[in-house]
């Protein structure tokens, strides 16, 4: 079953186009990672989802539902991680999120009862330490599990993160990585995370979307773009004091060739692997500099 | 229907818990304490004063126009500087993400001016039942119809501060908008000096606002009858307090919803960040 479908998506502030047809598609339970660079309209395309933006153009339906038509009772299915600030400073995180909790009450139905019990939502987001604490005295990283907490307090059937592990160390990292996967895979959340971070998208999303000067630049599983980037290399080499750069599938074939041609004219040689980091500055590079690209550039076909 | 009251119930809740949230934190003891001592001070200060002709202490006059001038302080200012402030720093939004959340914020916004209005009042009342003579003499009845006073006062006021929060950019333009007005008021609505004595024109601007009419309830309240002889018209003129109070209360209440709708619409993520980057800017 289809949790999110855009078509097209749309957004104009005065006579710049933020987003310019904008398509994606997430299936109950998938995990979606949007990468793109800061500015390239990741944090709109969630709001336009989330209810809070009204799109310019384009069809948008979240749980079948038009987001700029979504009632109360379908906010109740969503689970919404901003980019916090200082909100509920003095309160208690034990006391806060039970009352954040108990908004969801109502919508409680026989297969997923809300909200989920306080007591396990710390547990889950490892604020055991900091139950009872004041918010304002949290460190960056446990502020952040707190909106976590608060994002999945409803048990979401879609989840939207903005930037979910700024501040986070090593461990909280790991942690969040699994509460994603738990999340997707027992609770079959739908989940739409923005993130810079490549290696993140990489482990905890079933798809990867760039999203660059407006459009989805590319769409594809991590693996896919992975094993597609891992085919290209790139190799530099001098040759009558000149430098030369060339990108190739078959660096062993090209360098073989290049001998035969050139021989001991050759120096300074040198063969790179692109990592799935060039790929995504290429191609957002690309983009910026008005080059045109298809709408989608799929990675060799999707898993 | 059903979800909406159970959301103002969580509102009543949640209103309590920044209440005790407030009465728990230092800096807004320390405030509680100082403003209130610094009245108390004002009033003892007065106590043997007589105002000439009316057989009572300044202090007695004092009392209540201050519980009047505090109620409106709160309804209006109080309401106004919180919401701008839990929009600035994301609490809005934040309540925007959970189902039938905007009801919860502003009933807890509402519940909390009310609260801390409450305690004002037993504390005056209670320093002034110690220090201030006459004010064991009120009785049952004077104490209700100050309730009550109050309680319209905050009716006509709490919107407006609900639509002056919503339309200023920032908490620090909230401040000047809202506090520096007010305060112009408080000086023209006999709250300190009779208003008896303030030029026509001064008398006739503060009696369109509520906060006038509001000391002039509260000391209809605790004093004597023979003390209306220092008001406009020699008297407590208490159908016409119920009048404008509750034109404004009833315009106020037309005209919140639909500015906290349109506030609440326009509020996303975006605009937070931009208002957190102005506000650090200023910090620094």
């Amino acid at each position: 079953m289809t949790a999110i479908e855009v078509r097209g998506l749309r957004m104009r502030y005065g006579t710049k186009d933020v987003l310019d047809g904008v398509d994606l598609t997430a299936e109950r339970g998938e995990v979606l990672a949007l990468l793109g660079p800061n500015g390239a309209g990741k944090t709109t395309t969630v709001e336009v989802l989330e209810g809070f933006r009204i799109r310019s153009a384009g069809e948008v339906s979240v749980l079948g539902v038009d987001p700029a038509q979504g009632d109360e009772a379908w906010r109740a299915r969503l689970g919404v991680v901003l980019q916090s600030w200082r909100d509920h400073n003095r309160w208690r995180v034990r006391a806060l999120l039970h009352h954040i909790g108990r908004y969801y009450e109502p919508y409680a139905t026989a297969g997923r009862p809300r909200p989920l019990p306080t007591d396990e939502l710390i547990t889950l987001v490892g604020l055991e330490g900091q139950a009872e604490q004041r918010v304002a005295t949290l460190s960056g990283g446990q502020r952040r599990r707190l909106d976590v907490a608060i994002g999945i307090v409803g048990r979401p059937e879609v989840l939207f993160l903005d930037e979910p592990t700024v501040g986070f160390d090593p461990q909280a990292r790991r942690d969040f990585h699994y509460l994603i996967h738990r999340l997707s895979d027992l609770e079959d959340t739908t989940i739409l995370l923005t993130t810079h971070d490549l290696g993140e998208a990489e482990k905890v999303a079933d798809r990867v979307l760039i999203l660059s000067g407006g459009r989805i630049v590319a769409d594809g599983s991590a693996d896919a773009l992975a094993r597609q980037v891992e085919g290209e290399a790139e190799v530099r080499w001098s040759r009558d004091g000149e430098r030369f750069v060339h990108a190739t599938a078959d660096a062993t074939g090209f360098v073989r060739k290049l001998f035969a041609q050139y021989d001991t004219e050759i120096t300074d040689l040198e063969v790179r692997r692109t990592t799935l980091e060039d790929t995504y500055m290429a191609l957002v590079q690309r983009e910026e500099s008005g080059q045109t690209l298809p709408a989608v550039t799929p990675f060799g076909g999707a898993a | 229907m059903n979800a909406v009251l159970h959301a103002t119930w969580l509102g009543v809740a949640r209103g309590r818990q920044a209440f005790l949230n407030g009465l728990s934190n230092p800096s807004d003891l320390t405030s509680i304490v100082v403003i209130n001592g610094s009245l108390l001070a004002m009033i003892i200060f007065r106590r043997d004063d007589p105002v000439p002709g009316l057989g009572v202490s300044m202090a007695l006059v004092t009392l209540p126009s201050l519980i009047g001038l505090l109620a409106g302080f709160g309804g209006i200012t109080g309401t106004a500087l919180s919401l701008a402030m839990e929009r600035e720093d994301g609490t809005l939004l934040r309540s925007k993400a959970v189902p039938h959340g905007m009801v919860g914020h502003l009933v807890g916004a509402v519940v909390l001016q009310l609260l801390n209005v409450a305690l004002i009042l037993v504390l005056l009342l209670v320093a002034g039942l110690f220090f201030v003579d006459g004010m064991t003499g009120i009785g049952v009845g004077g104490l209700l119809g100050l309730v009550g006073i109050v309680l319209l006062g905050m009716a006509a006021t709490l919107p407006w501060g609900a639509i002056a929060g919503s339309l200023t950019k920032s908490p620090a333009s909230t401040t000047g908008m809202v506090m520096l007005p007010f305060m112009g008021l408080a000086a023209i609505s006999g709250i300190f000096y009779p208003i008896s004595n303030m030029p026509a024109v001064l008398q006739g601007i503060a009696q369109v606002f509520p906060l006038y009419w509001l000391g002039l309830g509260s000391r209809a309240a605790v004093l004597p009858d023979a003390a209306a002889a220092a008001e406009i018209g020699e008297s407590w003129r208490l159908l016409e307090t119920l009048g404008v109070l509750g034109l404004w209360a009833v315009a106020g209440l037309i005209i919140a919803p639909r500015v906290l709708r349109r506030m609440a619409r326009r509020e996303s993520g975006a605009d937070m960040e931009a208002r957190k980057r102005r506000a650090l800017a200023r910090v620094r």
